[in-house]
């Protein structure tokens, strides 16, 4: 270790210290760690493609086969990922030609929600699994105010709104009041809570009040139209007011974490909770606090699902937007800006899906695979540096979470 | 504190030395027998009758069904409940322990009252006694393989948040082998045996992905399930998608046979729930002992829970610390793996997408209500499972209780667990934490 860090700062006095940084800095880590979640993905598609077995039964014949099979089956599935997600040349108007990038971002609005108040309550020391449960709790008691109550236009949407925040913030009240008065562990109350809100949406939506009139499926009736995030750049793009309040949310929490006291204390209660309370601060408020908050921004990723985009209540209302946003959070190492970014790249992902199906023929379950395998990589840069030979960092930065 | 208070009064209390009296259990029970007295005795309508049935056509004796009359047999029921709810009060107030047979008797109590009620005026439609226990341990298998796995590695500190995955690997492997071999060879049975071999295979690779970053990388041990669960979901719909939809051969419904233990399985009730099941349920009890015995009494043991208690103190005596936990980590990965069979060859079926639905996450809640131990989850698994079969059960009879309520049941009693109100329980001290020399 020692002798590494030797040859570090030597080098650095040799005047390549700039690329020598680059190599060294954790954007190089996130990189080269979606590259190579990106190789690992070209490989599963290699590995199904029916083609490539084909060419591959006169491999020794002709080989070039083989391999030109392998590429397009890879390249195939990556240009319509990037069609699907970002740009569609094939558009024909401007507007259809960067509709999938809407589309992204419309998908990264629940996304950079949840992520949100998970990365605070990371950078609490609080792992909160239940991101899922909020998401549809808040949904739930959101949604009901959308379809059941009938209220003036602006109002009732700030109701409906609320309510989300409302539902999501219970539902991360609980495991916080828990832990912090029994010491419960919040991993594994919230993945309980995650399933207990789930069943209790299912039943709900057994009862008379949640039921769409005449239809027989588990289905609400649908939010009013006072109650919808209104569309911002028009019809032709679905990407709704949501989008924007996400945003402010991230303002507002890189506001809560970096200046103000409060998001100090929750600071100082993650990274050691024994100095926290040496210094006066009150650890068991500060742990319901950050549940709540957490609660709550998920609960409005709930109100994007029921607000924006799905305009009713089903069971699969959250998706799995509250295990994706773990994924978004980690990405962004709990950071508003990480994540904001992180939202979008998984956003895009998952926007790519029908494009893969239709384009590609593949299932849309690769994006599984290369999300979660971009962070595994992220969560052990060693790894990356040396599957990449890149140089280990003078001094490594402790990781939350 | 809290916990210090409202230990339940179970065995392990410390005889002189706490001299509380522990009366929330007492209470507890109380309270749930006068709520059966309301809800199951009142609630049942007068004149009405409950038919039993406890045959099954393979005994030796045919027990006949039997039909009480539903409103004296709940309020007699929850009477009974009451007054061992009372017994436990005074058992409490004594400060004596309170003895397991009273909790297991009212509980049974308690069922038998809902059940009463539940079944009452149902004519035709009998409560199926011994299909409801047949059920409830079919259904637990899967729970109980992953909470050995949890407990396995979590005894040596590896959190394993990751039994949904294995379990899921598991039972897709297990599917695939199986149609491979069987469409290769002819043979059915030969292809649910090498998937049954092929399962934990599948949970080992999961388990070994988890050990490899956790013990290596030092990567938050939760983070590493999380995403790994997502790996697997994610891998395995892809295969399913690609594959298995252009080799229909390799995803067929393929079970293990039945192999019941001759003379043993005609004995009523008894025999068709334990004596009558396949490989995947036999070998289930045979780990649960097994395991039970190495973990607590021989040295491997010893020194796997030294690893997860205080894993310095046994670097000091010798103890490999990484090496033990990387090797409980990929066996359990391995029984998780062995559970996932129960999904595909085991109940005859293709494998479907993300088909698991949750259970390795109940298994989780198994293992910490069965406090770390074999046997304590395979309590727990069938606590859990008999849950399920009542769910079943109900929604073949009708049943007033909405399904979800009963669904919710395994993970609201866990959320009381680790709350500390029916008990204390206390993970191993060093779990998710890396063991950095």
């Amino acid at each position: 270790m020692s002798d590494q860090t030797a040859t570090a700062t030597d080098e650095k006095r040799d005047g390549r210290g700039l690329l020598r940084e680059i190599a060294e800095s954790q954007t190089a880590v996130v990189v080269f760690a979606i590259i190579a979640s990106m190789i690992l993905g070209s490989l599963l598609i290699i590995a199904a493609s029916e083609d490539v077995r084909e060419a591959a039964t006169y491999f020794f014949s002709r080989p070039s086969d083989t391999f030109s099979a392998m590429w397009h089956a890879v390249s195939s599935a990556y240009i319509a990922m990037f069609q699907g997600a970002i740009y569609n040349p094939n558009g024909g108007t401007f507007a259809a030609q960067i509709r999938p990038f809407m589309q992204t971002l419309t998908v990264a609005t629940p996304l950079l929600f949840a992520g949100l108040g998970l990365g605070i309550g990371f950078r609490a020391g609080l792992f909160n699994i239940g991101a899922q449960g909020q998401i549809i709790m808040g949904a739930t008691l959101g949604g009901y105010v959308g379809f059941a109550w009938d209220l003036p236009v602006g109002l009732h949407l700030l109701l409906a709104v609320l309510g989300c925040a409302l539902g999501g913030a219970i539902w991360g009240f609980i495991p916080g009041i828990l832990k912090a008065t029994t010491g419960a562990h919040e991993v594994i109350v919230t993945i309980m809570l995650n399933y207990i809100a789930l069943n209790l949406l299912s039943w709900l939506l057994t009862l008379e009040a949640f039921q769409r009139p005449g239809s027989d499926n588990p289905q609400s009736p649908q939010v009013a139209d006072t109650a919808e995030y209104p569309l911002v750049l028009g019809d032709q793009f679905p990407l709704h007011l949501g989008f924007v309040l996400a945003l402010l949310c991230a303002w507002g929490a890189w506001w809560l974490m970096e200046r103000s006291t409060l998001g100090f204390q929750f600071r100082a209660v993650g990274a050691n909770p024994s100095a926290a309370r040496t210094a006066g601060m009150n650890v068991k408020r500060a742990i319901v606090l950050v549940m709540v908050i957490a609660g709550a921004l998920a609960g409005l990723a709930g109100s994007a699902q029921v607000l924006g985009t799905e305009k009713s209540l089903t069971s699969g209302i959250a998706a799995s937007f509250g295990f994706d946003a773990i994924t978004v959070a980690l990405l962004g190492r709990s950071r508003p800006l990480g994540i904001v970014l992180a939202a979008i790249l998984f956003g895009g992902l998952r926007a790519a899906g029908p494009a893969l199906q239709v384009q590609a023929q593949l299932p849309v379950d690769i994006v599984l695979v290369i999300q979660s395998l971009i962070v595994l990589f992220i969560a052990a840069p060693p790894l990356v540096r040396f599957l990449f030979r890149l140089p280990a960092p003078t001094h490594e930065k402790e990781v939350a979470a | 504190m809290t916990t210090a208070t409202m230990d339940a009064p179970a065995a392990e209390a410390p005889a002189g030395i706490v001299r509380h009296r522990r009366l929330v259990a007492p209470i507890a029970l109380g309270a749930i027998g006068l709520l059966s007295l309301i809800v199951f005795g009142f609630g049942t309508q007068g004149g009405l009758e409950t038919t039993f049935a406890i045959a099954r056509p393979t005994d030796f004796v045919d027990i006949p069904d039997f039909a009480v009359p539903s409103q004296a047999t709940a309020i007699i029921l929850s009477l009974v409940a009451l007054g061992l709810a009372g017994l436990s009060f005074w058992f409490a107030w004594a400060h004596r322990p309170v003895p397991l047979w009273l909790y297991s008797a009212f509980a049974l109590a308690v069922i038998f009252a809902m059940l009463t009620w539940v079944g009452a005026g149902k004519g035709s439609t009998s409560m199926q006694i011994t299909g409801l226990l047949i059920g409830s341990v079919f259904l637990a298998v899967p729970l109980v393989f992953g909470a050995l796995a949890g407990t396995l590695c979590e005894r040596s500190g590896i959190i394993n948040i990751a039994i949904e995955g294995q379990l899921l690997a598991g039972a897709f492997l297990a599917a695939v082998v199986a149609g491979g071999v069987a469409s290769a060879s002819g043979s059915r049975a030969l292809g649910a045996y090498m998937g049954l071999i092929a399962a934990p295979i599948a949970g080992a690779l999961v388990g070994a992905a988890l050990a490899l970053f956790a013990v290596k990388y030092w990567v938050n041990q939760i983070v590493v399930g999380v995403v790994l669960n997502v790996l697997v979901v994610g891998v395995t719909n892809f295969l399913f998608g690609t594959l298995l939809k252009e080799n229909p051969d390799l995803n067929q419904a393929i079970g293990l046979p039945r192999l019941p233990i001759p003379l043993l399985h005609q004995i009523p009730i008894i025999g068709p729930v334990l004596f009558n099941s396949n490989m995947v349920v036999y070998l289930m009890y045979i780990i649960v002992i097994v395991m039970n015995i190495m973990l607590f009494k021989s040295r491997w043991g010893l020194r796997v829970r030294a690893v997860g208690e205080h894993p310095r103190a046994a670097d000091t005596v010798g103890i490999k610390v990484n090496r033990t936990r990387v090797r409980n980590t990929i066996l359990g990965g391995a029984i998780a793996g062995l559970g996932g069979a129960f999904f595909t060859v085991a109940n005859g079926l293709a494998f479907g997408k993300e088909m698991t639905g949750g259970k390795g996450f109940i298994a989780l809640a198994a293992m910490i209500l069965g406090r770390w131990s074999p046997k304590g989850a395979l309590a727990a698994g069938l606590l859990f499972g008999f849950a399920d079969a009542l769910r079943e059960q109900f929604g073949i009879v009708g049943s007033s209780i909405p399904s979800q309520f009963l669904a919710m049941l395994p993970y609201l009693a866990t959320i009381f667990a680790v709350a500390g109100l029916v008990g204390h329980v206390r993970p191993p001290a060093a779990e998710g934490i890396p063991y950095k020399k």
